[in-house]
């Protein structure tokens, strides 16, 4: 076993932030039984959207594909229990704007029967890279620390760079949330045990899993199995309890002192970063057969009564899981799917768990937030961006509205992680302010684009129509020159044959 | 079940304007107290007056911009500013003086640059200096310090009041009698009139690094301001800018010639050095923001005090340091940018 290291890279600003984690890591994950009704959207991940492959009445078997993956980047989704399809349609889900989402909706018959597999399960190690790649893909599993990139196109496309490292991202620095201490906890051998077929898969030698050094039972549940694997090619990394050290380019800048360029992905500089419930997915399918149909989530908050770590099926409502906990205290405020920094607020929990959803945080109005006053300029949040931005200066920009100088003053380079807004006296909502500004510039990037198209078209087009009009006059000017050089013979032809005509048609009148 | 909607992060701050400026109210206890020990009650005359006309003119363009007064007022802006002025007047000042300071501060300098967050110049140094223009006489007129001197006149409390309130003391005391020079003034006219700063230094009127009395208001003012920097109120950025700025320079000159130049202590403990490096300069609305552009800022503001003391026609300069680099502000956040994470240079991707 390799001890834990400390030597790391240096990561600016941050937070130390009341970790509330206590709450919702004090007994076992809890298993949520089958629901009535499973509702599972047909986009869990980032790309394309998977294309239904079941019927409305039909019958399926838990682990059978119900969507497949189309596209370039894409993932397939699975039945997460047997029943029969009683709806395709449009349902509430969390997204950044709300809204409704493509859902397949199952009736469960509660047997809970599962599919047999269409293949028999092989040792990884006699799987080319290619196939595994391929296999991975049809488990439909993703980066399940909250960006549901599908995680064989992640795969595939850092397998043609250069890799140095695979980072296992165990940091999950964000308050409330445990879901990934709790599954380091009791699966370290699935998640180690992913680790082994990710290094396979990509043709790495080394992988760090990097752990926040609050996790202390992580990190021992770790570094036991790593004593029981004897695989040297596997080192634990203790990071500091610092806010954001958990989002995945802070992650590789942490571990190994190389900062993501600006615009990039951590294979430029060597490494591919997966979250450990997403390395314990692929251990799940490809050695046991398992599909993504299930995770482990935190549900917690002061507005439920008993908060904890559940594994529950893909498309179980969110009141369902509230439900198997206890319920809510009477004092309820806000519903955030996701952790505290980053999540997203949603209006009604009669929304389903996707493969994205770590957390299930429900506030109180404990949480009092002032009203917003002006900048006084203190500069605090500049002190904690893990970015090194300004966000008194963006905001300033974002306020006039100033595209060039938002660029100039990295806008695009914010990872939106909201340690600004925690630090404001005057209580301004820069990240959402900067959310939108994001927003904003991109619209304008493609009106641009569409205005350069529409412009390109335009120049084609006049250009057609003067080639046409001096095609046309080339001609004209051919015939008059031919009826010149013709002279009167040719005249007189013409007048014949029209004379003739005259002479055949007997006319109206 | 339905639920709130509202945006990310869902923990609220604990962080709040008007608690910072409250802790900045609070660090200048101490040295109230002792300037009223010193020179008498004047100083809290002065903060009255200016707390005031102050607060009157923050609500009156609160009013006249159709914006709620309430707020304004309950981030005590107006009173830091109102209280800074009194700092910076002499104990002995015309409420007339005090009121001009106050209103340029607020109306002028504030409000019509756009009020709080949006003002170039700092308030208090803005209006402090609008009277050190227009009220010569009055803002030269220092009395001793209580420091036991034969032929000490400790002003009363109705003495003070009077002359407050009317610009004349009472008939049995005349200004001379009990005005001094403020030791930067002292120490400037003596220089200039061939004595070494050896002999200046040997006065009873001078104590260990600055005058006798005033440095205790200094040191009180400094651990206010050291207060400020435990509590991250402050950073340290701009009050070692300003030390480093007023150091070098004297120090350098003071080891060349010692005789012809002042010691670098005396000008760290004399006059608004410390006023000014912990509460003047560090006012974040009209400073560098980045951390490199404050250290840059404070640095400039040092280095324009010492010129000013040394090579000016006033006595103490930073009203005018302060004001001056308030006008570098904006050249000196585009030059002082941080580099980006991700970024070689400022702007510049790595490998582009």
């Amino acid at each position: 076993m390799s001890a834990p290291t400390f030597d790391l890279g240096n990561l600016h600003g941050g937070l130390r932030m009341p970790r509330r984690k206590d709450k919702s890591n004090k007994q076992p994950i809890q298993q949520v039984p089958v629901p009535q009704q499973l509702i599972i959207p047909i986009t869990q991940h980032v790309g394309d959207p998977a294309q239904v492959v079941v019927g409305i009445g039909e019958r399926v078997l838990k682990g059978q594909l119900i969507a497949e993956s189309d596209g370039p980047i894409s993932a397939p989704v699975h039945a997460s229990s047997s029943g029969k399809v009683v709806a395709i349609e449009p349902w509430p889900v969390s997204r950044r704007l709300g809204g409704n989402a493509p859902c397949i909706i199952i009736e469960c018959d509660g047997e809970d029967r599962a599919i047999e597999l269409s293949e028999p399960i092989t040792p990884y190690e006699s799987l080319d890279q290619e196939i595994l790649f391929q296999k991975i893909l049809q488990g439909g599993i993703v980066g399940l620390g909250g960006a549901v990139f599908p995680t064989a196109q992640k795969l595939m496309h850092a397998s043609i760079t250069p890799l140095e490292h695979l980072v296992l991202n165990g940091i999950e620095c964000e308050p409330y949330i445990t879901c990934d201490d709790m599954l380091m906890r009791e699966q370290a051998n699935e998640v180690l045990g992913g680790a082994q077929i990710l290094m396979h898969a990509l043709g790495v030698e080394h992988c760090f899993v990097a752990v926040e050094s609050d996790k202390p039972e992580a990190i021992h549940a770790i570094a036991d199995v790593m004593t029981a694997l004897q695989d040297d090619r596997i080192a634990l990394k203790q990071i500091p309890t610092i806010y954001p050290s958990g989002a995945e380019d802070q992650t590789v800048q942490l571990v190994t002192n190389k900062e993501v360029p600006t615009g990039g992905l951590p294979t430029d500089v060597g490494c591919v970063v997966q979250n450990v419930g997403t390395a314990a997915a692929v251990y799940r399918w490809i050695c046991k057969g398992e599909p993504l149909i299930s995770r482990v989530t935190t549900v917690t908050g002061d507005g439920i009564t008993a908060p904890m770590n559940v594994s529950a099926r893909i498309g179980t409502t969110v009141a369902d899981i509230i439900n198997f906990v206890g319920g809510y205290t009477e004092n309820v405020h806000h519903l955030v799917i996701g952790g505290p920094m980053t999540g997203r607020s949603v209006t009604t929990d009669r929304i389903p768990l996707v493969k994205a959803t770590n957390c299930i945080l429900v506030m109180s109005d404990e949480e009092q937030f002032g009203h917003e006053q002006p900048c006084i300029r203190c500069g605090a949040c500049a002190s904690v961006c893990p970015v090194q931005l300004l966000p008194q200066q963006l905001f300033w920009y974002a306020c006039a509205d100033n595209e060039a100088k938002l660029r100039g003053y990295g806008l695009m380079d914010c990872i939106e992680c909201g340690c600004c807004d925690l630090v404001c006296p005057s209580h301004i909502p820069l990240t959402a302010d900067f959310r939108m500004a994001k927003a904003r510039m991109r619209e304008l990037a493609d009106e641009k684009a569409r205005a350069e198209r529409s412009r390109q078209r335009y120049e084609a087009h006049t250009e057609r129509l003067e080639k046409e009009q001096m095609l046309r006059a080339q001609q004209l000017e051919a015939q008059k020159q031919a009826a010149r050089e013709g002279g009167s013979k040719a005249i007189r032809d013409i007048l014949e044959r029209t004379s003739k005509k005259d002479a055949q048609d007997p006319g109206e009148d | 079940m339905e639920f709130a909607r509202r945006d990310a992060p869902f923990i609220a701050p604990k962080a709040n304007v008007a608690s910072i400026m409250r802790q900045v109210l609070y660090a200048l206890m101490p040295a109230t107290i002792v300037y009223v020990w010193f020179f008498g009650a004047g100083l809290v005359f002065n903060m009255l007056i200016a707390i005031m006309f102050c607060i009157g003119g923050e609500a009156g363009m609160m009013l006249a911009r159709g914006k709620s007064i309430r707020v304004a007022l309950g981030d005590f802006s107006a009173i830091v500013t109102a209280i800074i002025i009194a700092f910076a007047l002499p104990p002995l000042t015309p409420w007339w003086v005090t009121a001009t300071a106050a209103l340029f501060g607020i109306v002028v300098a504030k409000h019509l640059y756009g009020g709080l967050g949006f003002n170039i110049f700092n308030p208090a140094m803005a209006g402090y200096v609008v009277v050190l223009v227009a009220f010569p006489v009055h803002l030269n007129f220092w009395v001793a310090p209580r420091i036991g001197d034969l032929d000490y006149h400790y002003v009363t409390i109705f003495e003070t009041l009077s002359y407050t309130l009317t610009g004349t003391l009472p008939d049995y005391l005349t200004i001379d009698a009990i005005s001094r020079a403020s030791p930067l003034d002292a120490v400037k006219s003596a220089l200039s009139t061939m004595h070494t700063f050896a002999e200046i230094h040997a006065n009873p009127m001078m104590g260990d690094f600055g005058g006798r009395g005033w440095e205790w208001i200094s040191n009180y003012i400094a651990m206010g301001g050291v207060w400020l920097l435990l509590k991250r109120i402050i950073r340290w950025h701009i009050p070692l800018g300003v030390f480093a700025g007023l150091l070098v320079p004297s120090g350098l000159m003071y080891l060349i010639e010692a005789g012809n130049h002042a010691s670098p202590g005396f000008y760290l403990f004399s006059g608004g050095t410390m006023l000014c490096a912990f509460f003047v300069a560090t006012d974040p609305v009209s400073a560098a923001t980045s951390p490199r552009g404050r250290f840059v800022y404070g640095v400039g503001i040092g280095f324009l005090i010492y010129a000013i003391r040394r090579w000016g026609s006033y006595a103490d300069g930073v009203a005018f340091a302060v004001i001056l680099m308030n006008m570098a502000v904006p050249a000196i956040d585009y030059l002082t940018r941080p580099r980006i994470v991700g970024h070689i240079k400022h702007g510049k991707a790595p490998g582009a």
